[in-house]
């Protein structure tokens, strides 16, 4: 059976669900929606966008250096991806020294961990298909184990965030005046990081270090460009990246070409509407 | 080691795209505009890709389209910057259209794609022609005469850019120079060091430069001799040590050096506390 769009909406949503890999990449989807709409909001908040990039490509030394020990992959993608957040929570948020400093060090945490991956890839020649899988992956293949595995992270680190809220929060906002009313920012601060971390581990693993950062930025930087209110921002952007990830993978199951294309499309005209939605009313 | 002649290629190329990417990566990371010149070293990428797929020569992609998005992030943004979040966003869509363009090129030329984005993302200093180094040298340089030739008014325009708009120097124009040298020298690296790692020549020696001094010219002087120095370095033990990956050497020795420049200026500050 080939699939092919009919006319008919619910015959096309039942096709959905025929097969097992769907159903298991549409809750996939679902479960890194979620997470991604939440730890993004902060993300976007935090102005950490370029440490989120760094450690969705923490995936490259993570797979090549697992296979090269021996050990299993998603171990290894757990291991760059604390070690690397740890890394860039070592040189602080902006402070004193400020921004251009701050990304001098998340980039060469980024091109270390880059070429160590290369390093353990040509050690290691012929375990991996090639960057592009591990870049690109897709939410294909995905099996029930793994997504289960998702799911303990994904509460795990929801529960994790949650906690933190509203101190993060103050801190993320207002780092002067937090630190002033004794909140421990720069604990605040690396902690954020590992769950960043751990969140971007888990996801890019199942759906390529790309679709983790299109799933993380895009739909909180909408929901922001949108209120500038907690609550109603966190909940729109889990809208959106629900929105972004279900439709994104439906049209991908009736067309030849990959989910990555649709996702980052759908996430990039979002975002786009929002900018000039906010610009016609100021 | 350099009776070879794809040895002395690799050091020519290697040579000028290290000083250039050191001279304008102090001022990428002065102006906090790493993630940006990493934005451009993906686009890079998509580029080739591009070209590959409607079949011309890929350079043409690679230029092309860094030179597009570097004009974009200076029209969009304010004083020519466009907020990371924004670039974000855009790059991850281009990504996008590069995976959707591996998978036709995939569907129609077979294998040979694989390989086509192994060497976009990783170069290979080692496979440049003789005809190609010199292009690569000389394309290195001008972008870095460009830079320096403008190096005061953009020097003033980062540091303040208030004071340089009421002296009457076009910021906003300045930038997007800045961005187009940028991104000029990011395609040309990006057949030498490949667009992944090319970021480790723009940040790591100017991180560690911007550590040590205050200075501006000393510190993209200093910069510059960092990144030649890895350059240099790590061709040398890639040529030793055979199951060493050139760029994996030479990222290595420009971190190893940003390392050391963080703790010298932890140690100096310290010292500083205490007298």
């Amino acid at each position: 059976m080939t699939p092919s769009v009919s006319l008919n909406p619910i015959a096309d949503l039942r096709q959905l669900f025929t097969f097992p890999f769907m159903v298991n990449a549409l809750a996939a989807g679902t479960i890194v929606a979620v997470l991604g709409g939440v730890v993004g909001w902060y993300v976007v908040l935090r102005r950490e966008t370029f440490a989120s990039h760094t450690l969705s490509v923490m995936a490259f030394p993570g797979a090549t250096g697992a296979a090269l020990a021996g050990l299993p992959t998603s171990l290894g993608y757990y291991v760059a991806c604390t070690v690397a957040a740890l890394a860039i929570g070592r040189t602080g948020r902006g402070g004193r020294r400020g921004y251009g400093a701050q990304s001098a060090a998340i980039g060469t945490v980024q091109t270390v961990g880059l070429a160590a991956g290369f390093l353990f890839l040509s050690l290691n020649q012929d375990v991996l298909a090639g960057p592009e899988t591990l870049l690109f992956g897709t939410f294909l293949g995905i099996t029930t184990g793994q997504l289960l595995g998702l799911l303990i992270v994904a509460v795990v680190s929801l529960a994790a965030l949650t906690a933190l809220a509203r101190p993060l929060l103050f801190a993320s906002v207002d780092p002067e005046v937090a630190r002033a009313g004794g909140i421990p920012v720069a604990a605040l601060d690396a902690a954020f990081l590992v769950i960043l971390g751990l969140a971007i581990a888990a996801t890019s693993q199942l759906t390529g270090a790309l679709l983790v950062f299109a799933l993380l930025v895009a739909p909180a930087a909408t929901a922001q460009q949108l209120t500038l209110r907690p609550l109603a921002g966190l909940a729109l952007s889990v809208g959106f990246a629900l929105l972004i990830a279900w439709l994104g993978l439906a049209i991908a199951y009736f067309s030849i070409y990959p989910v990555g294309f649709f996702v980052t499309t759908l996430a990039f005209g979002l975002y786009v509407a929002a900018r000039v939605a906010t610009a016609r009313r100021r | 080691m350099f009776t070879h002649e794809f040895v002395r290629n690799a050091w020519l190329a290697g040579t000028f795209i290290a000083l250039a990417c050191g001279t304008i990566g102090w001022f990428v990371v002065v102006r906090g505009q790493v993630f940006a010149g990493d934005a451009l070293s993906h686009v890079a990428f998509v580029g080739a890709i591009a070209a590959a797929a409607v079949g011309i020569d890929e350079r043409i992609g690679l230029f092309a389209l860094t030179l597009a998005l570097a004009a974009g992030m200076g029209l969009l943004g304010r004083r020519a910057q466009a907020d990371d979040v924004t670039i974000g966003t855009a790059f991850a869509w281009i990504l996008g259209i590069g995976v959707l363009l591996l998978a036709i090129l995939a569907t129609s030329a077979g294998g040979a794609s694989g390989i086509t984005t192994a060497n976009t993302l990783f170069g290979s200093i080692y496979s440049l022609s003789a005809g190609g180094s010199v292009v690569a040298a000389v394309v290195a340089l001008a972008a870095t005469a460009v830079v320096l030739a403008v190096t005061r008014p953009l020097l003033l325009s980062t540091l303040d850019p208030d004071v340089a708009t009421v002296r009457g120097i076009p910021v906003r124009a300045l930038g997007i120079v800045f961005l187009g040298a940028l991104a000029v020298i990011t395609a040309q690296s990006t057949e030498a060091v490949g667009a992944l790692l090319l970021l480790g020549l723009i940040a790591a020696p100017a991180g560690a430069a911007t550590r040590l001094t205050a200075r501006p010219y000393l510190g993209m002087a200093l910069s510059g001799a960092i990144a030649v120095g890895a350059m240099w370095g790590g061709l040398a033990l890639s040529y030793a040590i055979t199951s060493l990956p050139a760029s994996s050497a030479i990222i290595g020795l420009a971190a190893a050096a940003y390392a050391a420049a963080t703790v010298a200026a932890g140690v100096q500050r310290r010292r500083n506390r205490i007298t």
